[in-house]
């Protein structure tokens, strides 16, 4: 099979793979769960009015025109309202994204930039005492619950020594930069252990290959032999790597946002789970597995593109 | 050269045996016995039985009388920690277990036989992999409605498909291998060859995996107690760091702390364990 027809393979496999989220989130929310009449008109709702809402919600209609439904909301986005505030669920999201990736943007940037270097700098001493270091904080880190980590954060360094705000946001850059530092820095903590290990472990993988011990007895310095071999050749995966986060970025810091108030969309989130709003959660489900979909097809395109060694299958 | 043939060990023993023979693994190795230890005697009654009676004035501070302090209802911070390892353990164990059944059965089945049952349950994966899990799980345990059963089946209907791509690689791979086609020589049937043959084959992927799947999930019952899906009717360290996010700006930081450490312990020592456990059971991947 040539790389086109590949590719092509690749992105038709796509629509089964959207079908088969639609199909599990309507057997989730349109079959097993509970009657959103109950939710909405409390116990004591007649029987007019419970079917009135049903047909409200489209409830009346057959299961597969049901599912029909979830399948059109994937491409067209229209969620509907939210039962809880009767705003448009599309323009809270629109509205949402913004302060998200005010906080999840800068993360994105530094949690890697610091992870990636710290793995290269432990891969070129490996073995020594900073490599056993890093990596035992490393695995420390990892193990810390991250909501204890954002409740102890916001208590110590924000209310009790007032270097931070303790919640709260401003939209529009730079006036935002005040309330996102702390969850910035927060979340670098949280996620530096597993990233570190990560890398740490996709550049070893190439330390050890014959090209560079090749480069090595030619007489390569081992500074060039990292940065001009080893780092180049593990550039796939952790390219690879990076890329798979970006659909967190939309999904947003879910204690982050609620502990700080910042009105992105893991709040948002948050207060549908709280409030049994069924269509938000259903939109962000939707919405970020759609998103997940897509980056992999780019990060698996990307791989072939990249790495003509890589087996079509 | 000796004459003499000696009777190799099996892996899992020769496993064990380095475990043990290494520092670090070996004090893993304890602390998770004395965590499974201690769940097993709260769940007996034996330890930690007054977890739930009031020792003293409200939120008290750590000292003489209370080792962790008090909580909101005079109760003692440190039996509670301790009574939530049973809680802990229990989602641990049951949820890698549901994943690893889960996962095996779907690996198996679709290493094995290929073809069109391989194309569904690759599909079946993709799918459920696609879905964000924090997003999956939140649906999951909001329809199920809150409970501990909810905890470990919403979180064991997560955490299978790693687990199950591993497996399927890996019996592709064991199906073309002489044993087999010995197996199918004397008329083994696929139940046989997949159970009795390929299995034991495999099993060091389950070991490794269990360590795994045991540390996220009592990672993510903190998700859950946050969201107002944990346990409820008896303490879990989830919902003692829940609790403490109305606690803390009245300065009680014990119950925060005693729960943070309590699960900061095990995962550590689960995380050096499975680490350990990986590079004694599979070579292939040793010094990652």
């Amino acid at each position: 099979m040539n790389l086109y027809a590949y590719i092509l393979r690749r992105l038709l496999y796509v629509i089964p793979v959207l079908l088969g989220v639609c199909l599990v989130i309507f057997v989730l929310f349109n079959l097993v769960a509970p009657d959103p009449a109950f939710i909405l008109l409390g116990k004591h709702a007649t029987h007019q009015q419970i079917a009135e809402l049903h047909h409200e919600l489209g409830m009346d209609k057959p299961f597969i025109a049901q599912y029909f439904d979830t399948v059109k909301t994937a491409f067209t986005f229209d969620f509907g309202y939210s039962w809880a505030s009767k705003q448009n669920i599309w323009q809270m999201i629109k509205a949402g994204a913004g302060p998200s990736l005010s906080v999840t943007g800068p993360l994105f940037v530094i949690s890697n930039i610091f992870a990636i270097s710290l793995a290269l700098l432990v891969a070129f001493y490996r073995g020594k005492l900073i490599d056993k270091f890093v990596l035992v904080l490393s695995i420390a880190g990892m193990s810390i619950p991250s909501l204890a980590v954002v409740l102890f954060g916001q208590w110590f360094f924000a209310y009790k020594l007032g270097l931070f705000e303790i919640s709260g946001y401003e939209n529009g850059f730079p006036n935002f930069i005040p309330y996102v530092i702390l969850p910035v820095i927060l979340y670098v903590f949280i996620s530096f252990g597993g990233d570190t290990r990560f890398y740490r472990t996709v550049i070893l993988d190439e330390a050890y290959q014959d090209y560079v011990r090749t480069a090595r007895s030619k007489g390569l310095s081992e500074l060039k032999v990292m940065f001009k071999h080893v780092l180049k050749n593990s550039m796939i995966p952790i390219l690879t790597q990076i890329i798979i986060q970006i659909p967190y970025l939309i999904l947003g810091l879910i204690f982050a946002e609620s502990f700080f108030s910042i009105p992105g969309l893991g709040a948002m989130t948050i207060n549908a789970i709280n409030n049994s709003d069924f269509p938000v959660i259903k939109a962000m489900t939707i919405l970020s597995a759609v998103a997940f979909i897509l980056f992999g097809v780019i990060t698996d395109v990307l791989y072939t593109v990249v790495d003509p060694r890589m087996k079509l299958k | 050269m000796s004459t003499e043939v000696k009777k190799s060990n099996s892996l899992l023993k020769a496993a064990l045996l380095k475990i043990v023979s290494e520092k670090v693994s070996l004090i893993a190795l304890i602390i998770v016995a004395i965590y499974f230890g201690t769940a097993l005697l709260t769940s007996l009654n034996l330890v930690a039985s007054t977890w739930n009676t009031s020792i003293g004035a409200s939120y008290l501070a750590p000292g003489a009388d209370a080792l962790f302090g008090t909580d909101i209802f005079g109760r003692s911070v440190a039996t509670r920690v301790i009574k939530a390892t049973e809680t802990a353990v229990a989602i641990g164990v049951v949820v890698s277990i549901i994943a690893i059944v889960i996962g095996t059965t779907l690996g198996m089945l679709a290493g094995y036989f290929g073809g069109i049952i391989d194309e569904i349950i690759v599909w079946f994966y993709t799918t459920f992999s696609s879905i964000p899990s924090i997003m999956l799980l939140v649906a999951i345990a909001f329809i199920l409605g809150k409970g501990t059963t909810t905890v470990f089946l919403s979180l064991g209907l997560t955490s299978w498909v790693g687990l199950c791509r591993i497996v399927r690689a890996e019996v592709m791979k064991h199906k073309e291998r002489e044993y087999i086609a010995a197996a199918n020589a004397i008329g083994a049937t696929h139940s046989r060859k997949l159970i009795k043959h390929i299995l034991p084959n495999i099993s060091h992927l389950l070991i490794i995996n269990f360590t795994q799947t045991f540390d996220s999930a009592v990672k993510a019952e903190v998700v859950l107690s946050f969201l107002g899906l944990g346990v409820v009717g008896r303490p879990s360290w989830g919902t003692m760091i829940d609790d403490s996010k109305l606690e803390l700006a009245r300065g009680v930081w014990w119950q925060l702390a005693a729960a943070t450490l309590a699960m900061f312990v095990i995962v550590l020592a689960f995380n050096i364990l499975g680490d350990a456990l990986r590079d004694a059971l599979d070579p292939k991947l040793k010094g990652k």
